[in-house]
């Protein structure tokens, strides 16, 4: 079974979307057994696949044929389609099986039956089916299906919740920026299709000569993985959605977010890695990461809405790993080594630290109903774990030793340096000014005078934050383990693995 | 003339575009990406036109036919346009909730989530 897993990793959360959504008419209990079962099917196949990405290289799963090991048929040439897991894919694989249970543990005491928990279930793991096929497919029109898989997931799940009149503004803004996004995509694939008559991205990498319909191509789907991605000046959509979600989805459209880096690193070092391999790219994506760090830190100064505040923190943590992606792309090799690890350890980590910072959000908002920091205060007197798990996000968000942020954050400064010493010190100084601005948060929320009488989390939310906060402290303790086991390999399939990549699905 | 199908369909991508940018009425945002939508759709099937070419199932082909179009372009459309579909219904209905609650469909207007 274990050479299916690929493709169990993507069909059975899907499946279990749908099917979840029919035993919650029969029973709640029956539900949610269900959903943790296929959650724990679900991880434990992501995790398989990692393991076998890992030791044994390139994994392929040709869907189709006889066997899922045939990717091209006589001739040397690839029509079905296939699954192609790298060091990289199994990577961020990792990232939303950690997003998807931690989301479910949080999940089933923080919503209540009346608002929507079979509906936000099931689009939950719809959503995850969407990532693990985004990030796991080697096809390049599957990845725009799985594209529009995660888009609809998402904005289903920011919006739901059709009694309240912000959600459903924050959805249809991401919508129409997710949707345009994916016909930039859409276009460009249609441009490659029509010069090489492929979609596999191996054979299509192969093919690529660096024509000027080529660089269109390559400008197209840059600039809709970049409105994805939440850059600036596409970013507009991204703290509305963040702030207004419910807080347990947040960690997963997070991971969905990192997606799309994912999808920008693939194409810019595999799709595009042999013919285009021009460090301009890199320069684009590295001022275009900068420039969101800056925007999105100063936005958070002047919010007093506790998600949306933490919501421009996400967006600014995007921002370095889309200046470490462009240093990466740079250099590529020498510093832009040391940049990449940074840019991708820093995936997991702001996963971390973002995610258990919405927990808190959405603990907060459960316990007292508001999350203006004007009118909160003093939370910390009732809710002395929230207060904890906040400061500890918080600190690793904005990149304060030993925690996980700190490690891959000096990364990044390190190389970035190496690369442009302006870049460097704007990196820095942003980290600084969000420090400021997170602190600021904590106290308005935690410290003072008690005002308000709140009730603190039950105990499945906590043991949620309690996981991430165990991945923040020992991945800040230990970075060089993981940094060994997990990460180097990412790096080292984004690039070296071209070849690798290409060898595996193409044969020989 | 080989090409009009290609010019129509960027016309169409451009026309959306306007839309997006000139239009404040949400329905009419989601009409917008709706023609970028159909503008792409009709670039996708282009892409696998072969003139003189008849419809790709095999069995159904008369005997003196010689080439057929392309069938992946057609079935890329089909999903697309299948994907588009779900895509614009769920704007659509996040335009009518928006609707209930505020009253107004003007961008400018609806406007809670700001800075």
């Amino acid at each position: 079974m274990l050479i299916h897993a690929p493709i169990l990793a993507i069909a059975v959360p899907l499946l279990g979307a749908f099917s979840l959504l029919g035993l919650a008419y029969l029973s709640r209990t029956l539900r949610n057994i269900w959903a943790c079962l296929i959650s724990a099917f679900t991880s434990a196949m992501a995790v398989a696949v990692a393991i076998r990405a890992f030791t044994e290289g390139v994994v392929v799963y040709t869907l189709g044929a006889a066997s899922p090991t045939e990717s091209v048929t006589a001739g040397g040439f690839p029509i079905r389609i296939v699954l192609v897991v790298d060091g990289l894919g199994a990577f961020m694989g990792l990232i939303a099986a950690l997003a998807g249970v931690v989301a479910l543990v949080y999940y089933f005491q923080y919503l209540k039956e009346e608002e929507g928990k079979s509906l936000g279930l099931s689009l939950l793991l719809l959503l995850w089916a969407g990532i693990l096929g985004l990030v796991y497919t080697g096809d390049l029109f599957n990845f725009f299906v799985f594209l529009e898989i995660t888009s609809i997931a998402a904005c289903a799940l920011i919006g739901y919740r059709t009694w309240e009149s912000r959600p459903p503004e924050a959805a249809f803004k991401t919508m129409a920026m997710y949707t345009l996004g994916g016909l930039l995509v859409l276009i460009s694939v249609g441009i490659l299709y029509g010069e090489y008559d492929a979609l596999n991205i191996a054979y299509l990498s192969k093919a690529i000569t660096g024509s000027l319909l080529d660089k269109l191509a390559l400008g197209l789907l840059l600039g809709g993985l970049l409105m994805k991605a939440g850059a600036v000046p596409a970013h507009m959509w991204a703290p509305d959605a963040y702030g207004e979600a419910p807080a347990t989805a947040t960690i997963v459209l997070v991971a969905n977010t990192q997606a799309a880096i994912y999808a920008i690193l693939r194409v810019v070092f595999t799709l595009f890695g042999g013919a285009l391999a021009a460090p301009g790219i890199g320069w684009l994506i590295a001022s275009l990461g900068i420039t969101t760090v800056l925007v999105a830190v100063l936005m958070a100064v002047v919010q007093r809405h506790l998600g949306r505040l933490v919501a421009y923190g996400a967006v600014s943590q995007l921002g370095y790993m889309l200046l470490a992606v462009g240093v990466g792309a740079v250099a590529r090799g020498g510093f832009g080594e040391v940049a990449l690890t940074g840019g991708i350890f820093h995936m997991i980590n702001d996963a971390a630290s973002v995610g258990l910072l919405f927990f808190v959000v959405g603990a907060v908002r459960r316990a007292t109903g508001s999350v203006d920091l004007l009118s909160l205060g003093g939370l910390g007197h009732t809710l002395r774990w929230e207060a904890g798990f906040f400061l500890l996000g918080a600190l690793a968000l904005a990149g304060i030793p030993p925690l996980n942020g700190f490690a891959s954050k000096f990364l990044i400064y390190e190389s970035t340096f190496r690369a442009s010493p302006i870049l460097a010190a704007l990196a820095l100084l942003a980290s600084i000014l969000l420090l400021a601005v997170v602190v600021r948060a904590f106290q308005g929320a935690f410290l003072g005078p008690k005002v308000r009488e709140a009730s603190p989390a039950p105990r499945g939310m906590l043991v949620a934050m309690g996981i991430l906060a165990l991945v923040i402290v020992v991945f800040g303790l230990f970075p060089g383990f993981f940094i060994e086991r997990i990460v180097s390999p990412a790096v080292q399939a984004v690039l070296t693995g071209r070849e690798a990549y290409l060898a595996a699905v193409l044969g020989g | 003339m080989g090409n009009m199908p290609f010019v129509v369909s960027m016309i169409l991508v451009m026309v959306g575009f306007l839309t997006l940018i000139t239009r404040r009425n949400l329905i009419k945002l989601a009409i917008g990406i709706s023609i970028i939508e159909m503008g792409v759709n009709l670039f996708l099937v282009s892409l696998g036109y072969v003139k003189g070419g008849i419809a790709p199932i095999y069995t159904y082909a008369p005997p003196g036919a010689k080439e057929m179009v392309f069938p992946t372009p057609q079935a890329l459309t089909l999903t697309a346009i299948v994907i588009g579909l779900a895509t614009t219904a769920l704007m659509l209905a996040f335009a009518v909730v928006i609707y209930r609650h505020r009253g107004t469909l003007d961008a400018e207007k609806i406007r809670e989530l700001r800075g």
